[in-house]
């Protein structure tokens, strides 16, 4: 345990990746509360696929595989599908969902046959995007840790700054508009920084589970608590702790792939907060009835507290 | 065919403004029109019902007001100028079911949004907002409840808390879109005692209702609303049998039979219209 502990600090690979990992658990976790809580869960998951023809037309024109350069293709290209997902909403009759899946399948489908035509060419530089499907965290080298940084460092000082109107316009976005707080450009501002937790989780978790980065941590801290301030932090927490402890398992058993590790621990944690949370687990929620009924068949008086509180 | 006061161009100087001042405007949702062609003019200091079947437009009516609904033509003016410049000098309480109220939050929190329109961008709510929002609590009979989780509240009680969010704007015009649907008899007579303490400080309410029964005892002031303005002006004399057939085109022939044979009472369960 003590190794373990000594190499999180000073092993080279694994601190990086450990930090990696950390740093995306948070970011998607503060902005995949805002997501989950406006019943946007799956728009990550859009954002995400719809990311992948990006890098790769990042990498046709510039022949270049600097991860700044196809992390911005990606961040393009995934805010491009975002807006176009916004305005099929907003101007046509299709509802939300058929929406994300016209986005998600077309833009992916546009990213892997992309992905085809680069494996094709056959040029000693191809190889290496094919990592952004399923991630590969642990390639992750200090420099890219260093970008994540700076991208969720201001993703969060944002949050931070519109903490009051992100929140109201989560809430009740109408009222939100009626006092004059812009609700499409507010959307559209968080929705962006949604975007910039994609990017930092496509080189770490890859398109295809970068969804689960988003939704996880925030389901599981909505079942702890009932103020936003306090779901965002411990989504955080979340986050942080199943990147971390992912990051752990796959580097000292042999041949557990990262991205996919570090999500079945926040599956873990999902599961665990869901039956045993103090406020809403169904665990409790399922005694609670047990006792009611066996009081009630007893004759016995009514048992106080059959509503949870909070 | 308004039965209007006069539209406020044409009255005589010194007529105070109009809270609430409507030209030519139309809404239309895809082709069919929501809203044709309203002039309106609602006085400040009278709480006005505005009244209409399903459909008639009645919310769309005070959404278009703030601005929240794209207009295809016409104007808005708030007491003489447009929205935009006036906004808070308006409340407004959202239909209750417009919101999730499993969000994760409390009464008190939810009131103090009513003070983030003054407080602007950026700038956090601090003690004086939070006193402010205890205070508006307090005028409902929520002060027990301000730490509730809202989830945990009955409908009625959620009614109350939106009502004391608009209360914390600290308006001049207060728009309201149905507070009476599905309330408690304490939160009925809470939201009456609120409207009567609001007029008595000069305020101007505006209140989207379904209810023909009740509102005659409530408000002073009626607009009879199907996607046209059928009728507007004071309540007694807009209330008429033939204004509420033109209104509901003629679904409401057992309440204009009560009105016309003068036993308009608590017989209205069964009314048609009521939907």
């Amino acid at each position: 345990m003590s190794d373990l502990l000594r190499d999180l600090i000073f092993d080279y690979t694994l601190r990086n990746v450990a930090l990696g990992s950390a740093l995306l658990g948070i970011v998607s976790g503060v902005l995949g509360s805002y997501a989950v809580l406006r019943r946007q869960g799956l728009l990550g998951d859009a954002l995400a696929h719809a990311a992948l023809p990006g890098i790769c037309i990042a990498f046709l024109l510039t022949g270049s595989r600097e991860q700044i350069v196809l992390l911005l293709g990606a961040g393009i290209a995934g805010w491009i599908g975002t807006m176009l997902l916004l305005a099929i909403v907003r101007r046509t009759i299709l509802s939300e969902d058929a929406a994300l899946g016209i986005v998600l399948s077309t833009f992916f489908g546009f990213g892997i046959t992309l992905l085809t035509f680069i494996n094709q060419r056959d040029d000693a530089n191809q190889a290496g995007l094919d990592k952004y499907l399923f991630g590969q965290a642990a390639a992750l080298v200090e420099d890219d840790v260093v970008v994540f940084a700076i991208l969720g460092g201001i993703a969060l000082l944002l949050v931070l700054l519109f903490y009051k109107e992100f929140k109201l316009l989560t809430f009740d976005a109408e009222f939100a508009g009626s006092l004059g707080f812009g609700t499409n450009r507010l959307s559209v501002l968080l929705t962006s920084l949604i975007v910039v937790a994609v990017v930092i989780g496509l080189q770490t978790v890859g398109v295809v589970l970068m969804a689960a980065m988003l939704i996880g941590p925030a389901a599981a801290a909505r079942q702890w608590t009932n103020r936003l301030s306090v779901m965002i932090v411990l989504s955080a927490s979340f986050g942080a702790l199943a990147g971390v402890i992912g990051a752990l398992l796959s580097f000292t058993q042999e041949g557990l792939p990262t991205g996919p590790t570090i999500v079945l621990v926040l599956t873990v944690i999902v599961f665990f907060s869901l039956l045993f949370a103090s406020a809403r687990g169904l665990v409790w929620e399922w005694l609670r009835r047990r006792r009611q009924r066996r009081n009630l068949t007893l004759g016995g008086p009514p048992v106080e507290g059959g509503r949870s509180r909070p | 065919m308004t039965v209007a006061a006069p539209l406020y161009e044409h009255a005589p100087p010194g007529t105070p403004l109009p809270a609430v001042s409507m030209r030519d405007l139309t809404v239309a949702y895809r082709d069919t029109p929501v809203l044709w062609d309203v002039d309106l003019d609602i006085l400040a200091g009278t709480l006005t019902a505005i009244i209409g079947p399903n459909g008639a437009g009645k919310s769309t009516l005070i959404k278009a007001a703030m601005g929240l609904v794209p207009v295809a033509a016409g104007s808005v003016q708030i007491f003489g100028r447009a929205y935009d410049e006036q906004r808070n000098l308006v409340g407004y309480v959202p239909q209750r079911g417009s919101v999730d109220w499993d969000f994760p939050t409390n009464a008190l929190d939810v009131v103090m949004m009513g003070t983030y329109g003054r407080l602007g961008w950026i700038r956090r709510p601090g003690k004086a907002q939070r006193e402010t929002a205890m205070h508006c609590l307090e005028q409902l009979g929520m002060a027990d409840y301000a730490d509730r989780q809202i989830s945990q509240l009955s409908g009625g009680q959620q009614q109350r808390v939106f009502l004391a969010r608009a209360l914390a704007q600290e308006a001049e015009l207060y728009f309201m879109d149905e507070p009476f649907v599905g309330v408690d008899a304490t939160t009925e007579g809470a939201i009456v005692d609120l409207l009567r303490e609001l007029r008595a400080r000069g305020k101007t309410v505006v209140c989207v209702h379904h209810d023909l029964e009740s509102a005659p005892d409530y408000f002073d002031w009626l607009v009879l609303l199907n996607v046209r303005v059928i009728a507007d002006g004071p309540f007694a004399a807009t209330f008429t049998p033939e204004n509420l057939a033109r209104t509901y085109g003629g679904r409401t022939h057992r309440l204009t039979q009560l009105i016309a044979t003068g036993e308009r009472t608590r017989a209205a369960e069964g009314v048609e219209a009521r939907a």
